[in-house]
């Protein structure tokens, strides 16, 4: 496609619309309030359950994640390496896993938990189950933020079959518009990190007969590790 | 105040008009049926017919102008005064400010009783167990929908039993009953099963075009369901033969 | 896609008399409306935020060219691409090029309807680039070369058995022999045929819920999962996108998601919302290296400044289709073309013009229910009706319509005519009728009397020449 070709066709689609609204390319005053939107972006309606204040915010994280079909478990940031072997024996499942190289999972006390197996890296295809850090959950659905880099590939959040997150208490907000404050303090107002996964409950599909089942093609099962103090 | 008779009742059922009158005097209104009424103009609002809906519109502006009230028995057509008869004056200043006039003093019959006049009780009896359905606009344009059954329930002998879907619409949609009769009859069909399943004998409802529409799928499908305008029950005469029954008016 | 909208009628009749396909609607019917009411009333807040919704959309709309070029600018400055593509045409030239760009022999795409719209999949299996959908209910009417029949339950159409003997007769050459018969051993079979398919595909194709003008942000919503790993495994990442879905920033996304789960399946969210931002950054670990949006308008823009403008507003959650007694009656496929239902009935008409879609927009009783749920209140009615509007404008109403109603309309002017004309019907109708009650056929209306009687008026005569008899 030659970059003319292309160019014309960008005016013709922006033309098309202007020559619709019966107007030029915004100007004055009209300029200057789609501006201060983007700059200062207003909130919809207040939403009552993501209000809430601390203890109950975390309570209703929990809440809506379980209704979501994830399972949740609350405990002190020494007991997490502990609760994970557990959760893994209690399923059936593998003591190995693919985790995050992230600095905050990794100086957890692995030490004391030998017979899982880690590796550290990206998802892959055969992965069972991995162990991911979160950026933040959201209490009024209780959802969970995955931000990308580095320390977080989106290969884990997806291909195995199990996902472990490990979520600090702290990082549980109430609600949608927190999340995009948090993400604007930590990467810059118009920066984002390439992708956002924000992820509610395992996998599912409804495809057949509307009928839900679990683990269509991202993880069948998910469990918050909710890491209290 | 001016009963809007429409159509249907005029031509296809004339004691729904009387008991609309009956119940409106009990209620202290003098009732007066403008003679220059026609109809509201659906069948050609609905079919893409603007300038004869206008035409008609305006007609039935200048029919009940004056009138402190408009009540039809029939949400869809008191529906067509409220919603969408202004919209149709938009290049009109004046005549549009006259069909918004029109529109602020227009009513559905069961609405006026209870949300205007404070109704709350009707003195009738009626032996039966019936079910009501929401005809769509009367339901969704107008919010009839506690209305009709706050005053059923002061019906003596009479048990309200509600069927599993009374909000989704019988197929009936003025010419679509013709115009597509395939699919018509399917969500006609749909809708006499789920009246049988709700075990009533009579089935109720605040419009004719559906009323009719309905008993005409249960009597050919052979099912013994009483049809009746809610209007009819309610001003007590219940006992007019039901819609599509063999037997002469009273009067 | 081939429209079939012209044969609607027959279209109608295949539909009815499809057994599988009746037994999947009675499913829907009730399925879809209760769930979307049961998440209406967990939120209190619900019918607040449509009205936000609604108002965010109309402000998007309103300054779209501005977001539009907003979008582009955030876009280009992490390294990603805007490509602008007025037509069908155009969307499949770019979309073919970039993937010959990079060599690509196949595809994963996640579901996407402007991909459909604009007949993509055939466009590229010419080019010898192979297609693969992967949400399941796309991937598994791929397989049985079908059309979607809802925009978010492409399969709705189908039953548990057909997917069976589909997967049987598909997947048995690749070592899957036995037909299956429960439905979590039918979506645990897709996953392992498709999860190969992912890893081995060279470009990934994603619709888009949202674009994000604020952050040059492309915004996906899905349930399974595949459209994250579509954009996080193959080396390019193309979304497409029509130009109406630009919004402007994060907390208006946030908005309009808290109505579009709900009104879609209600669910409370939906299990994947992602926001992609350009391609991979340095140090990530994975993510594609190119990351394209192409913006299509094929006719939207025309629609601007219209009385069809509201359409546009459309955020594809399928609450109409869900809610419509006549698409429970006859399913999507009857509706001819890519957008059944509701949003269908006026979309079609102007995608395809009016000529094509011309049943569509009629086929509707108007009871309102699509525009009650409708998360952005596009009143679906009201645009049903100026097609019927436009139609009878340029003398595509059938003409016996058309004599009918101008006959009507000439008595219903003149009131003293029409009293003389119906006190006559009236007394005929009244007479013939006396002895059943009602009609079992009717000249002139035979539409109704085909599958119903028709209610004779007692005798006695209309309600004005009672009433004249009753007040002097
Ligand atoms: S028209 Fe409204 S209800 Fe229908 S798909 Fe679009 S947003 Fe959803």
């Amino acid at each position: 496609m030659s970059e003319a070709g292309s160019q014309a066709d960008r005016a013709a689609i922006l033309g098309s619309i202007r020559r619709a609204l019966r107007r030029g390319p915004l100007s004055g005053a009209a300029r200057q309030a789609v501006d201060a939107r983007l700059a200062d972006p207003p909130r919809g309606p207040a939403v009552g359950r993501a209000a809430l204040a601390e203890p109950e915010k975390v309570a209703l994280f929990c809440q809506w994640a379980e209704f979501n079909n994830a399972t949740v478990a609350r405990v002190a940031a020494a007991d997490v390496p502990g609760e994970i072997v557990g959760y893994l024996a209690r399923n059936n499942l593998p003591a190995a896993a693919a985790m995050a190289p992230s600095p905050a999972l990794e100086a957890l006390d692995w030490a004391s938990q030998r017979m899982l197996t880690l590796r550290h890296g990206r998802g892959e295809g055969a992965d069972q189950v991995s162990i991911t850090g979160a950026f933040a959950g959201i209490a009024e659905t209780g959802t969970l933020v995955m931000a990308s880099g580095p320390e977080h590939p989106v290969t884990l959040n997806l291909l195995p079959d199990t996902h472990i997150v490990v979520l600090r208490e702290g990082d549980i907000v109430g609600g949608y518009e927190e999340v995009w404050q948090r993400l604007r303090a930590r990467y810059g107002k118009d920066a984002m990190p390439r992708t956002v996964n924000t992820i509610t409950g395992p996998s599912r599909t409804g495809d057949i007969e509307q009928t839900i089942e679990l683990g269509a093609h991202g993880p069948r099962r998910m469990h918050i590790v909710v890491v209290g103090g | 105040m001016a009963l809007f008779v429409t159509c249907l009742v005029d031509l296809f059922r004339p004691s729904v008009g009387f008991a609309a009158v009956k119940l409106l005097e009990e209620a202290g209104c003098t009732v007066e049926v403008p003679p220059l009424q026609v109809c509201c103009g659906q069948p050609a609002y609905n079919s893409g017919d603007r300038a004869t809906t206008r035409a008609i519109a305006a007609q039935v502006v200048e029919a009940f102008d004056g009138y402190d009230a408009v009540v039809a028995p029939s949400g869809s057509c008191a529906g067509m005064l409220t919603h969408h008869y202004p919209s149709l004056f938009e290049d009109d200043p004046a005549m549009q400010a006259r069909a918004k006039n029109l529109a602020d003093r227009s009513h559905e019959l069961t609405s006026f009783l209870v949300d205007v006049l404070g109704m709350t009780k009707v003195a009738a009896r009626y032996d039966g167990v019936a079910t009501y359905h929401d005809s769509c606009s009367g339901l969704r344009e107008l919010g009839v929908k506690q209305q009709p059954r706050r005053l059923l329930a002061s019906v003596e002998g009479l048990e309200l039993r509600e069927m599993t879907s009374p909000e989704v619409c019988c197929g009936f949609g003025g010419t679509f009953c013709v115009k597509y009769p395939e699919i018509s009859n399917a969500m006609v069909g749909e809708k006499s099963a789920d009246i049988a399943a709700a075990g009533a004998d009579t089935l109720l409802a605040g419009d004719l075009g559906c009323l009719m529409n309905m008993a005409g799928k249960l009597q050919r499908e052979g099912r013994a369901v009483r049809v009746r305008h809610v209007a009819e029950v309610l001003a007590g005469l219940g006992d007019e033969a039901p819609i599509g029954e063999p037997g002469g008016s009273r009067r | 896609m081939q429209s079939t909208a012209r044969s609607f009628k027959d279209n109608v009749d295949t539909a009815l008399a499809d057994p599988n396909l009746q037994d999947s609607l009675s499913k829907l019917k009730v399925g879809f409306s209760e769930r979307r009411r049961q998440a209406a009333e967990r939120l209190p807040e619900f019918e607040a935020l449509r009205d936000r919704a609604r108002d965010i959309k109309n402000h998007a709309l309103a300054n779209l060219d501005f977001y539009l070029e907003e979008f582009e600018r955030k876009v280009t400055a992490l390294g990603g691409h805007v490509h602008w593509a007025p037509t069908a045409d155009d969307a499949r030239r770019i979309i073919a090029d970039l993937c010959r760009s990079i060599g690509a022999r196949t595809v994963a795409k996640s579901k996407s309807m402007v991909a459909e719209e604009i007949g993509l999949n055939e466009h590229l299996e010419a080019l010898g680039i192979a297609p693969i959908e992967t949400d399941l209910g796309e991937y598994i009417i791929q397989l049985r070369h079908e059309p979607p029949s809802h925009i978010i339950a492409p399969a709705v159409h189908l039953t548990k058995d057909q997917v069976a003997d589909t997967f049987l007769e598909h997947h048995s050459k690749l070592g899957f022999t036995r037909r299956l018969t429960e439905r979590n051993d039918l979506v645990a079979e897709a996953r392992a045929v498709l999860r190969q398919k992912f890893l081995d595909a060279d470009v990934g194709l994603t619709g888009a819920n949202f674009l994000v003008a604020e952050t040059g942000s492309s915004m996906l919503v899905t349930n399974e999962g595949n459209a994250d790993l579509s954009n996080t495994l193959p080396r390019m990442h193309i979304v497409l996108a029509s130009i109406e879905k630009v919004i402007p920033t994060l907390e208006d996304a946030a908005v309009l998601l808290r109505v579009l789960a709900r009104s879609a399946t209600g669910q409370e969210s939906s299990a994947y919302t992602t926001l992609n931002t350009g391609p991979k950054r340095p140090g990530d670990l994975d993510g594609p290296e190119q990351y394209h949006v192409v913006i299509l308008d094929n006719g939207r823009s025309s629609v601007l400044g219209t009385e069809m403008q509201d359409m546009l507003r459309c955020i594809r959650c399928g609450a109409c289709m869900n809610h419509c007694p006549v698409y429970g009656a006859i399913g999507g496929h009857a509706y001819g073309w890519v957008y059944p239902g509701p949003i269908g009935a006026v979309l079609t008409p102007q995608l395809l013009g009016v000529e094509e879609a011309a049943n569509l927009p009629n086929a509707s009783t108007f009871c309102g229910r699509c525009e009650s749920v409708c998360p952005v209140r596009i009143p679906l009615p009201g645009l049903m009706r100026h097609w019927r509007e436009r139609e009878f404008e340029r003398h595509l109403t059938p003409k016996a319509i058309r004599q009918g109603l101008a006959l009507w309309g000439f008595m219903a002017r003149r009131p003293r005519l029409y009293r003389r004309m119906t006190a006559l019907a009236n007394r005929l109708l009244a007479l013939l009728g006396r002895a059943e009650g009602r009609y079992r056929t009717l000249p002139l209306a035979g539409g109704w009397t085909r599958f119903r009687d028709f209610p004779a008026p007692p005798a006695g005569g209309t309600f004005h020449a009672q009433w004249r008899r009753r007040k002097p």
